[in-house]
């Protein structure tokens, strides 16, 4: 065993009395109080969140834009400056080896935010596919802090936040998928409006060494906007809600992305990507489908989705009562051929009929 | 309140208030914090025969499941229609409003459980 890690936030989640849980090798806060009081925060007012254990690595180069066309499954090179993109690490099997966000910083430079858990396979990814392109690939992890500032009251939040200045974008005028610049203490910072929550919502990447600054104006400046710490627990709720897959339960290294319902992402016109010869899953393969249920009692990862005699048809990847819809919600892989029959979730020997639904559970008014 | 002092547990973080015949049994508040926030309780119908270590219901956090087990022998006399209307009560008042069953036992029954020195000693190891 490797020793756990911790974030440069350690101290203040101990001193508001988090609960820490281990995700990816990193102890993270999994609750401060409640998770049903920081998931309604965050769909109500606002929440904030560490998520410093996430991995950034810095693209750059004459060659970064059509390296990342290589090397993911989008096209990166139509990116804008000042935008940000959804986007997958595939393997060359197509099996998807990690979800990202990708920023474009400049023309020649981006930002690639990848999940904590994946750190190594993505860096592997990325350092082996550098070949024949003008590009340098760096992992800056370990130089960052990531905290997030999710819900209604986000955008307000930040904007009374002292020592939050040059932002590069006026408030108004920032887009989700969308980053700005600004400086905090002098120091320079990144605001990326993207989130998973399903809310409208910030991520801050700032030097580790800001971090605790940071995070205690931001907390001092939300407090009469509503803004608590919220932990994983929540994160994962809130996301579950908003349909939004979390990597080692709706992707794996197994799974196509057409699976997922992320065909989308893959530019499969592409001339030439890591994957793009075994993109296409069998017609056979199970799919992604949300399932709602009735009542309070949540399929939860690895319960079986039977039909109406009992066969299997599927497995839950993520299930809970939505803490915002009120009844239980799963997202499961189900055989193609059963998501028009009657479906019941097997919750520990009790078969309770659930039906398929379009994913998101929850969409946030615009 | 509760004097916490007076009760019985169990290693698996039941509490048990005995009164003669009678045993109300809940969950600590070391469990409430563990579990999260409880969203969904199934309990033992009324008359159902418990053996101790036995489980006779299920407690659902958002986060997780977990069983409620008999601390004791007995018989469910009444069970927190409450809890299982509103099963935040486990985590609001744990050894209070969050009762979950009473129980008809033997008046001895509850003579192998922890006092809370012992249990303390669990949760704090």
């Amino acid at each position: 065993m490797t020793e756990p890690r911790y974030t440069p936030l350690r101290e203040r989640h101990e001193a508001l009395g988090a609960s820490f849980t281990d995700f990816g090798g990193w102890q993270m806060p999994v609750r401060y109080t409640s998770d049903l009081a920081e998931h309604h925060a965050v769909r109500e007012a606002a929440g904030i969140f560490d998520i410093s254990h996430m991995a950034e690595f810095t693209v750059a180069g004459a060659g970064a834009a059509d390296y990342l066309d290589y090397a993911l499954a989008g096209r990166l090179s139509a990116l804008a400056v000042g935008k940000a993109k959804y986007s997958l690490v595939l393997a060359e099997d197509g099996g998807i080896v990690d979800d990202v966000i990708v920023y474009r910083l400049a023309d020649d430079d981006f930002l690639v935010i990848s999940n904590a858990g994946n750190r190594e396979a993505v860096r592997e990814a990325l350092l082996a596919r550098v070949a024949g392109h003008e590009v340098v690939v760096e992992d800056v992890s370990d130089a960052y802090a990531l905290i997030a500032v999710q819900g209604p009251k986000a955008e307000t939040i930040l904007a009374e936040t002292p020592g939050i200045d040059d932002v590069s974008v006026p408030w108004a005028e920032q887009r989700y998928y969308a980053w700005a610049s600004a400086t905090y203490d002098g120091n320079r910072i990144l605001l990326a409006r993207t989130g998973y929550t399903g809310e409208d919502g910030f991520e801050l990447l700032v030097a580790a060494a800001d971090a605790t600054a940071l995070w205690d104006a931001l907390l001092a400046a939300g407090e009469r906007h509503g803004l608590i710490p919220a932990g994983l627990a929540a994160r994962d709720t809130l996301r579950l809600e908003a349909g939004m897959p979390l990597y080692g339960h709706e992707l794996t290294r197994e799974t196509k992305p057409a699976q997922a319902g992320l065909g989308r992402v893959v530019v499969a016109d592409k001339e030439r990507f890591v994957g793009k010869d075994a993109v296409t899953p069998a017609e056979d393969a199970p799919v992604l489908v949300g399932l709602v249920a009735e009542g309070r009692r949540a399929g939860r990862a690895g319960y079986a989705v039977v039909t109406e005699d009992g066969t299997v048809v599927g497995e839950v990847t993520s299930g809970a009562l939505s803490p915002t819809l009120g009844h239980p919600i799963a997202m499961a892989y189900v055989a193609p051929g059963a998501t028009g029959q009657s479906l019941f979730l097997d919750v520990r020997g009790t078969r309770i009929p659930a039906t398929v639904t379009a994913l998101p559970f929850y969409r946030r008014k615009k | 309140m509760t004097d916490l002092n007076t009760l019985r547990y169990s290693e698996e973080h039941e509490w048990v208030a005995v009164d003669g015949a009678s045993a109300t049994v809940g969950i600590t508040d070391y469990a409430a914090e563990k579990l999260g926030d409880v969203v969904f309780i199934e309990l033992p119908a009324v008359g159902t025969e418990v053996e101790a270590g036995s489980v006779v219901g299920e407690i659902e956090s958002t986060k997780s499941v977990g069983e409620l087990y008999a601390p004791v022998n007995g018989t469910v006399v009444e069970v927190n229609d409450a809890v299982v209307d509103d099963p935040s009560l486990v985590n609001a008042a744990p050894f209070e409003g969050g009762w979950l069953i009473k129980l008809a036992i033997a008046e001895d029954a509850a003579d192998g459980l922890l006092d809370r020195e012992a249990y303390l000693a669990i949760t704090e190891g």
